[in-house]
């Protein structure tokens, strides 16, 4: 179990000998999409498989049919991107076996179980790519439980994917570009934010200036954005500290309070709150197919161990591609697409995808210090924040578990490591096993043992990655 | 180099049990386990707490064992989630409804009763149960309890009475010299004592052939689930004729079921689900609790533990060794017997005895055994 055969490697006349490797992809991103481009152009016919009803993944998610809105209007500048990747994909539909709608569920042993409308069914797969992508990291406080709060990458799915807004006089709280993009996006909706609050110091933003001007057309899209902000008059501060959302009469959100730069209380009035410190990757997967995991210090996170090329180390044939195994953001996850389907052709003994591997592999150097300068300098996770949150903050919501909780059973019963905490108190232990509040906690664990971050571990990964409908599985052994 | 009165090996609950109920008696204890207590069979189980369906031979253990759970929490100073929900086993044809029938009055000579439930009374106080259902036996003094939580309780409660806990510690070498038994730690430490208690679940079967006791037992890793809570409907904890499902709810929602086997991968001490196990057990828990279909499974997991090839634990003296006391091999019932069988390995160390019916469980049942043909090694 868990460990994936050599059976392809090198072999380059697999065609006379034997059926062709099953390619699965799963993801149709930016990531996703590219990857499966390069391995049809050798030959293959990938299996892609989706969670999404149509291709984009997060960033150029695509709205219902139905419902209609300009690529422009969409996505912002990013409107040619988007259109040039839906196109791309549309082109391919004849050359792939295309999943949508279908969730990955369980992972091992050269096979994936994928669960969709008509059951759960097991897909086998010689060669994987994991284009998985990534979703918001949310630090609590007090009041993010309540009704009227979303996260940042949420407010834009309901504007990308259902054309409606979180509300109408919204409140934009967390830290990252993704907090001005989003911003923005409202605004050129027509819904004016009431506040776009970073908690990032305005200094760090200056200190990062040098390596964000590396950024070229990036950066000056994100000086914009705040320009255009600030000209629809919209309040922006950085360097602020959350305090509370909090609840009006018809029990949503009602008002926002937070600390400014100068340990000052604001609040504001508002009907909804996004929230978002940065990205964190969707790593389950590679979890469960045993990948091994590597801290990683600048993106404070775990992440599974890969090679220059995108290959995981120590399980034979599998390849990640985009923001799944460390947030690099849309860009760079169209070239990471490539790259890893080259690592994946070279394997099977493709000679030429060695020499566009180094190719590509330089492009990515060069994006490369734009976005140290974007994640770990300018924005980088306020993970002090994160272990300073109150005791009497909800930290895992579907638990309902209080960050003193977790402290008690840490000091108390000696729970040194997230999973003991999670058997004892529950922490990370609901609907979303951890997905949400996992680094949350083990931000709160490490502090309050005086320990460093990687001591206390990581909530390990168990099938299935997202809740499973008992319905989905009953159906399917009728029909 | 320690010394102490009893060593014991293995922090699941039986070893645990074993060291707060030595304590009790005053004795010195240390207790030995390679990860945290209760990591494996212990703590991942099922959580049932169930006398109802057991082998006539484990009954006066179980019996021994459910009074400590009426006790645990004086004992431990936490319930550990424990409910006296009830154990309604069910029967899918006649044929198994008889079956309870005939199991029933055999539980009564061990003063345990259990209630027959016809159909038409399972259809009125059950009515979320499946038509398939013909009948039913319920034990009322069962339930079930919160797994994660006990064998740590009962860890913690030994600690607070003195015992000395290491976790983290593997054992490499054990040995018995001149009347002493002598455990040496992988960090070359040494633990001296005049008793020793061999509770290392799927691993205890090196301690025995250590001591010239080798038996065959296999390992099985059970394949569980669990749901997103839900409004509190499934009152009993349910189990069938044939057991190839089982389900649970706890007070706050959610529903717990297993039903088939993951793997159990004992050398490399990890387990895992499998999902198409997963699948089945989800087909099994919706055929018998229909509404079962309208909610979802947030998590699955496995453990290990030891099985020996007729089902029954081990439990009793060494014949080889004075002081060494064997209690492994529980077969997926060890969490309802834990409890009494701590206490019954401290009186079999302390006193060579126990007033508690185990001879049906002793080592002795494997001499005939060609154990390097039937088992583990």
């Amino acid at each position: 179990m868990h460990h994936a055969s050599r059976k392809w490697h090198g072999n380059t006349d697999w065609c006379r000998r034997m059926k062709p490797p099953s390619i699965v992809i799963v993801g149709a991103g930016p990531a996703g999409i590219r990857a499966a481009e390069t391995i049809i152009q050798a030959g293959y016919r990938p299996t892609v498989v989706d969670e999404g009803d149509q291709c984009g993944g997060q960033i150029y998610r695509q709205p219902p049919s139905g419902i209609r809105r300009s690529p422009k209007a969409l996505y912002g500048f990013e409107a040619q991107k988007a259109s040039n990747l839906h196109e791309s994909f549309a082109s391919i539909l004849d050359a792939i076996d295309y999943r949508p709608a279908s969730t990955v569920w369980d992972a091992s042993e050269n096979k994936l179980c994928v669960l969709s409308e008509s059951g759960t069914k097991d897909v086998h797969w010689d060669r994987l790519i994991l284009a998985t992508g990534a979703m918001d990291r949310v630090i609590p406080f007090k009041g993010w439980t309540q009704p009227g709060v979303f996260t940042l990458g949420g407010s834009q799915v309901a504007l990308k994917g259902q054309a409606c807004a979180i509300g109408e006089c919204p409140v934009f709280v967390g830290t990252g570009p993704l907090l001005y993009l989003v911003a923005y996006q409202y605004l050129l909706a027509g819904v004016r934010p009431k506040a776009v609050l970073d908690t990032s110091p305005p200094k760090a933003q200056r200190r990062a200036i040098v390596g964000l001007m590396r950024g070229g057309r990036t950066f000056l899209k994100g000086l914009l954005y705040i320009a255009q902000l600030k000209r629809a008059g919209v309040r922006i501060a950085s360097g602020i500290r959350p305090l509370a959302a909090n609840i009006g009469e018809d029990g949503s959100v009602s008002n926002f309070s937070w600390l400014d730069h100068s340990g000052e209380m604001r609040s504001a009035i508002c009907d909804s709150i996004a929230v978002g410190f940065g990205l964190r990757s969707e790593t389950q997967l590679a979890d469960l197919c045993g990948v091994p995991f590597a801290y990683d210090k600048g993106q404070r996170q775990w992440l599974p161990a890969q090679d220059s090329a995108g290959r995981a180390e120590d399980i034979e044939g599998i390849y990640f591609a985009g923001d799944g195994a460390g947030v690099k953001g849309a860009d760079a996850a169209e070239l990471l697409g490539r790259r890893a389907a080259h690592a994946l052709l070279l394997d099977l003994g493709h000679a030429e995808s060695g020499r566009l591997l180094a190719n590509i592999n330089r492009r990515i150097q060069r994006m490369s210090t734009f976005r140290h300068a974007l994640d770990r300098v300018a924005f980088p996770f306020p993970h002090r924040l994160a272990a300073a949150i109150d005791d009497a903050t909800i930290l895992c919501r579907c638990e309902g578990v209080a960050a003193g909780e977790l402290r008690r059973i840490g000091k108390e019963l000696g729970a040194t490591e997230v999973n003991r905490a999670k058997a004892f108190c529950r922490v990370g232990m609901g609907r979303c096993q951890g997905r949400v509040c996992g680094e949350i906690a083990a931000e709160v664990l490490a502090e309050c043992l005086d320990v460093s971050i990687e001591k206390v571990g990581r909530i390990r990964g168990q099938a299935p990655v997202k809740p499973i409908s008992m319905r989905a599985f009953a159906e399917a052994s009728k029909s | 180099m320690t010394v102490a009165d009893v060593a014991i090996v293995g922090g699941g609950i039986a070893g645990c049990s074993a060291a707060l109920h030595l304590r009790q008696r005053g004795a010195s204890v240390v207790l030995l386990e390679r990860k945290s207590c209760g990591s494996e069979a212990s703590g991942v189980n099922y959580g049932g707490v169930r006398q109802q369906g057991r082998h006539p031979a484990e009954l006066p253990l179980a019996r021994r064992s459910r009074a400590l759970w009426s006790k645990l929490e004086s004992l431990v100073g936490t319930d550990c989630e424990f409910s006296v929900s009830g154990h309604l086993k069910l029967a899918r044809s006649d044929s198994e409804y008889e079956e309870l029938n005939t199991y029933a009055a055999h539980a009564e000579t061990h003063g345990l009763s259990l209630k027959l439930i016809p159909a038409e009374q399972i259809r009125r106080t059950y009515p979320w149960l499946s038509n398939d259902v013909v009948g039913g036996s319920l034990c009322a003094e069962d339930g079930h309890a919160n797994p994660r939580l006990v064998a740590p309780a009962v860890m913690c409660a030994a600690r607070h009475c003195g015992a000395d806990v290491c976790e983290r510690v593997t054992v490499t070498r054990v040995e018995h010299r001149n009347g002493t038994f002598v455990t040496t730690l992988s960090d070359g430490q040494h633990v001296q004592s005049r008793g020793l208690i061999n509770a290392a679940g799927a691993w205890a079967f090196h301690i025995s052939a250590a001591f010239g006791e080798p038996v065959p037992e296999d390992v099985m890793a059970p394949n569980m689930c669990v749901t997103e809570p839900i409004p509190h409907f499934i009152w009993p904890n349910l189990g069938v004729c044939g057991g190839d499902i089982y389900i649970r709810q706890i007070e706050r929602g959610n529903v717990i079921f297993g039903g088939g086997e993951g793997i159990a991968d004992r050398d490399a001490i990890r387990s895992y689900p499998q999902s198409a196990v997963t699948a089945t057990a989800i087909r099994a828990a919706v055929s018998l609790v229909p509404d079962l279909a309208n909610t979802q499974v947030i998590r699955t997991w496995s453990g290990i533990e030891g099985v020996m090839p007729d089902g029954l634990p081990v439990v009793g003296r060494s014949r080889t060794t004075p002081g060494l006391v064997h209690t492994f091999g529980f077969s997926g019932h060890g969490f309802q017997l834990g409890l009494g069988v701590g206490a019954v390995a401290s009186e079999l160390v302390l006193d060579g005895g126990t007033d508690t019916e185990i001879d049906e469980l002793s080592i002795g049942r494997f001499d005939q055994l060609d154990v390097a043909a039937s088992g583990n090694a």
